[in-house]
């Protein structure tokens, strides 16, 4: 049902057009209105090999409302073909071509079974988010693109990644790129579809993997659970993107013993990891420690797996203490359990405590009136600003809308990550004296 | 077609102004077609994604700092609420404003296509009242609420009961016009239903309609000396204030697409003379406009003194780059006013225009008559060229310039810039509508050109190591191979 939507963290399905615009020489065809793409492409780095304004849509206007749009979504179809190099077409259909009813999965079928690589995904936007538009995309590659019927030979050490919601997440390409160098540590090679140098061949090895490795709350398991189902791929669901030493070790003894690996090896390769980290925590521990300003109790208001991720890393790594938590992205009931449990697993027997809630409005109001013994620090999105200056926190923004920061291909994750995160939330903390 | 101010629906710019997004010809015919009558549109058998009305009605409505919007939509239709209110609150600072407008959705899921969710928008609003009290609530419509025919009006009034300011719905389904340009229309269409008040008393000011205003400084000393006061419309604007700008001396713009439908209202309703020149682009545009606005409210001498003291100071400077520019050959990429007003600053400054596509163009203004800028293009320039009109259609826009091959390519709206970079030609963004305002900005214009196809590093770095998404097949057509034809 309709409700007050104050300050949008989250697209609609059709925004999964980033999910297919993040593989490589995969193309979002829309059957859409004009405005669709235009504004679910308001982001940084939406322009690469192909932009927004490269996607071919059927720009839906008042005379396809009326009379159908089947015809015109065949042509554009067909002329995309002709028009532009791509190695996968993939068909999204938007709110208008679904209420008026066209059957889009027909044509669509007529042209993949004269042999061209286009498949479909419903992604009306009344349907659900942009987070459920990527399980939907995802769904759609395993169903139609990969062979259900072809035997794919194994190939050990192999491990299909899913992490974070490509193109939306500011992050999703730097926290790929740190879980791939990871899992490379540990022997293990990573497949990803998305972002540089991946594409359409790591899709054609998803039915090879050893297993799937899902690194989120709740997003990507579907699609996890279906490779299983089709392919008898086994799945490995870890929670929590790894953040900073503690997080990371746990994160690498969990994924070797999964694997099959050797353990004590992967001791060894922690202890000497946690050995450099701390060297570096040991050199600026005085500014951590020694400062009239920084803040003593924290919230984050993101997406689940950053409010998940940094939760853990200032608790168990940094010695903060959790003020309550908000998962933003209107995550799905069935998962809400499970993550509740998850803020609970926390040193010391401490539990945040965290909320579904989705309006802005809501959850600013809560910050407001918490005690946070000082300065609170704040780590959100660009909505988290005013509440940031109302409460005079220590503001970072990470988590979509990120409006006055540029992110190209950095990342929080792993040793580096946790370091790098550092870096940034104490940059804010010295503008600053008390 | 008069402005209907009676009704809360508005025509939109194709049943108006005669507007399309398909044609091919020359400036020439443009101009002349317009006299005659209305131009064919012509469809594509292929398009890539465009715009919608909706989007403008967002991001220029928020330029007032003291409003509530609602658009009545699912979740993506909100998904440029943020960056729009970081931008506007950006503005607000630069002159230590505040800004409390606020952008809402109302998330629409599958069950309110099929059950409507009349009720939950009119709760929405009351809500959106309660949390914020803004100077009014603006409701905006979308594709959805639009098909399955949402009485959003009757909500409003019933709404509009029970809170003590303006409640005004938007019809700006983005499936209804063509032309995105029609949301300008659909905002200044509420604006001047439902927040415009008849006159006190004349005032001393003129209505400045344009986008970011920044030029503003340049433009308070400008009109100070002739002695009147400018009042810069909708940026960081209150809605009080814009209830007032019935009063006004004038109305004038920096754009003819944008302030058609508010010039022509203001004038039709409360006699507030909208300056229909060519606007104030390049020298010619700046002088003809400027002299038109002196004549209007009677102060031609102190005009045509500021003129000759502006002149004094600027032309010396331009005529020196000017030399420098010669025969350059342009390529230019913008909306429907911006294309051919910006294309007679390049052939004032002695530059060749080898093409020129415009985002829509409209047949006629809401007075009835064509566009005076295409008419004075026409009419000066030294030689015909060629034309589209394509709403952003980047396939034929890159064909385009890889036939013509251009010094340079120059383009308003973001999305086609950084491709012609990655075909090599050296490109300007001209995100900044005052890029050619007046004497100074002009020669800031020339200069900035001169830096860009001097140092054309980034486009050789870049163009040199990617690919382009369009096949060869693509760019041994023609640009227009895929028009159907008129009907």
């Amino acid at each position: 049902m309709a409700k007050t939507l104050d300050q949008a963290r989250y697209k609609c399905a059709l925004g999964a057009l980033q999910t297919v615009q993040s593989i490589e020489r995969a193309l979002p065809i829309l059957h859409a209105g004009p405005g669709c793409a235009d504004k679910l492409s308001a982001d940084n780095g939406t322009s690469g090999y192909f932009a927004p304004r490269i996607f071919p849509c059927t720009n839906l206007s008042e005379k396809e409302i009326v009379f159908g749009g089947e015809d015109r979504l065949r042509e554009t179809i067909e002329n995309s073909l002709k028009i532009i190099d791509a190695d996968l077409y993939v068909v999204l259909t938007g709110c208008s071509a679904e209420i008026i009813g066209d059957d889009f999965e027909e044509i669509v079928n007529s042209f993949r079974s004269q042999g061209y690589p286009v498949i479909h995904a419903s992604t009306a936007g009344f349907k659900g988010n942009n987070y459920l538009g990527y399980e939907w995309v995802l769904q759609a590659i395993i169903e139609q693109y990969l062979d259900g019927d072809k035997k794919y030979a194994k190939e050990k050490n192999l491990v299909n990644v899913f992490a974070s919601l490509p193109l939306h997440d500011p992050f999703w390409y730097g926290n790929l790129k740190a879980l791939e160098e990871l899992l490379d540590e540990l022997g293990l090679k990573a497949n990803i579809l998305f972002g540089y140098d991946h594409g359409l061949k790591n899709i054609q090895k998803l039915p090879q993997a050893q297993f799937s490795l899902v690194v989120n709350p709740w997003l990507g398991l579907e699609s996890a659970q279906l490779l299983e189902e089709k392919f008898g791929v086994p799945y490995l669901h870890y929670p929590n993107l790894p953040v900073g030493a503690c997080e990371t070790s746990k994160f690498l003894l969990a994924v070797s013993e999964f694997a099959g690996l050797d353990v004590g090896k992967t001791k060894k390769l922690v202890a000497e990891k946690e050995r450099k980290y701390y060297h570096f925590v040991e050199r600026y521990a005085d500014i951590f420690l020694e400062n009239r300003i920084m803040s003593k109790r924290f919230t984050i208001v993101a997406e689940t797996q950053y409010a998940l991720a940094l939760t853990r890393f200032l608790v168990n790594d940094m010695g903060l203490f959790p003020q309550k938590q908000y998962a933003m992205e209107d995550v799905p009931e069935r998962y809400q359990e499970a993550i509740r449990g998850y803020f609970k697993d926390l040193n010391y027997d401490i539990q945040a405590e965290v909320s579904f809630e989705t309006d802005g409005y809501v959850v600013h109001n809560e910050i407001r009136e918490g005690d946070y013994l000082g300065y609170p620090l704040i780590v959100g999105s660009a909505w988290e600003k005013k509440v940031a200056k109302a409460t005079d926190a220590h503001f970072l923004s990470i988590s979509w809308p990120l409006n006055e920061r540029l992110v190209i291909n950095s990342s929080y994750v792993g040793y580096e990550g946790g370091l790098k995160f550092l870096e940034d939330v104490y940059s804010v903390v010295l503008t600053r004296f008390n | 077609m008069a402005i209907n101010l009676n009704s809360t629906t508005f025509g939109t710019r194709e049943e108006r102004l005669g507007s399309i997004v398909g044609y091919v010809g020359t400036i020439k015919d443009l101009a002349e077609q317009s006299r005659c009558g209305h131009i064919k549109d012509r469809e594509r058998c292929f398009s890539q994604s465009s715009s919608c009305d909706a989007g403008c009605v967002h991001g220029y409505l928020s330029h007032i700092r003291d409003i509530a919007i609602i658009n009545h939509a699912p979740s993506g239709c909100t998904a440029s609420a943020s960056p729009t209110i970081t931008q506007q609150t950006q503005l607000a600072a630069k002159r230590g404003l505040p800004y409390s407008t606020v952008i809402l959705g109302t998330d629409m899921k599958e069950a309110d296509t099929i059950f409507g969710s009349e009720q939950s928008l009119y709760d929405i609003i009351l809500e959106t009242y309660r949390r914020y009290q803004p100077a009014a609530i603006f409701v905006s419509t979308s594709c959805v609420s639009g098909i399955i025919g949402e009485d959003v009006d009757a909500v409003i009034a019933e709404a509009a009961a029970e809170v003590p300011v303006p409640v005004v719905p938007i019809h700006c389904e983005g499936f209804k016009s063509k032309v995105w340009a029609t949301g300008f229309d659909a905002a200044d269409h509420a604006i001047l239903t439902s927040v415009v008040k008849p006159p006190r008393k004349k005032g001393n000011f003129i209505n400045f309609k344009n986008f970011n205003e920044s030029a503003r400084e340049d433009i308070i000393e400008m009109f100070g000396a002739i002695g009147v006061e400018a009042f810069l419309i909708y940026s960081n604007t209150t809605l009080e204030e814009l209830s007032h700008i019935s009063e006004a001396l004038a109305t004038v713009s920096i754009c003819g697409t944008l302030a058609s439908y508010l010039g022509n209202g203001l004038e039709q309703e409360y006699g507030v003379p909208y300056i229909k020149t060519i606007n104030p682009l390049g020298i010619a545009g700046f002088e003809t406009w400027f002299r038109e606005i002196g004549r209007v409210i009677g102060k031609e001498e102190a005009v045509e003194a500021y003129i000759a003291s502006e002149r004094a100071i600027w032309l010396p400077k331009i005529e020196a780059v000017k030399k420098k520019l010669k025969g350059l050959r342009v390529v230019l990429g913008m909306g429907s006013s911006f294309a051919f007003q910006v294309a007679r600053v390049i052939q004032e400054l002695d530059m060749e225009i080898a093409y020129v596509a415009s985002w829509h163009y409209d047949s006629q203004y809401d007075d009835g008559k064509p566009p005076s800028h295409v008419q004075y293009l026409a009419e000066h320039t030294p030689h015909d060229f060629n034309v589209s009109i394509a709403d952003q259609q980047n396939f034929e826009l890159l064909n385009i310039l890889n036939t013509y091959k251009p010094d340079l390519y120059v383009a308003r709206h973001g999305g086609t810039t950084v491709w012609a970079i990655k075909q090599g030609i050296p490109s300007m963004f001209f995100a900044d509508e005052f890029m050619t305002f007046g004497y100074k900005c002009t020669l800031n214009f020339a200069n900035t050109i001169l830096d860009k196809i001097t140092n054309r590093s980034f486009e050789q770095n870049l163009s040199s190591r990617i690919t382009l998404p369009y096949t060869d097949w693509w760019y041994q057509q023609d640009s227009a191979s895929l028009y159907k034809e008129a009907k």
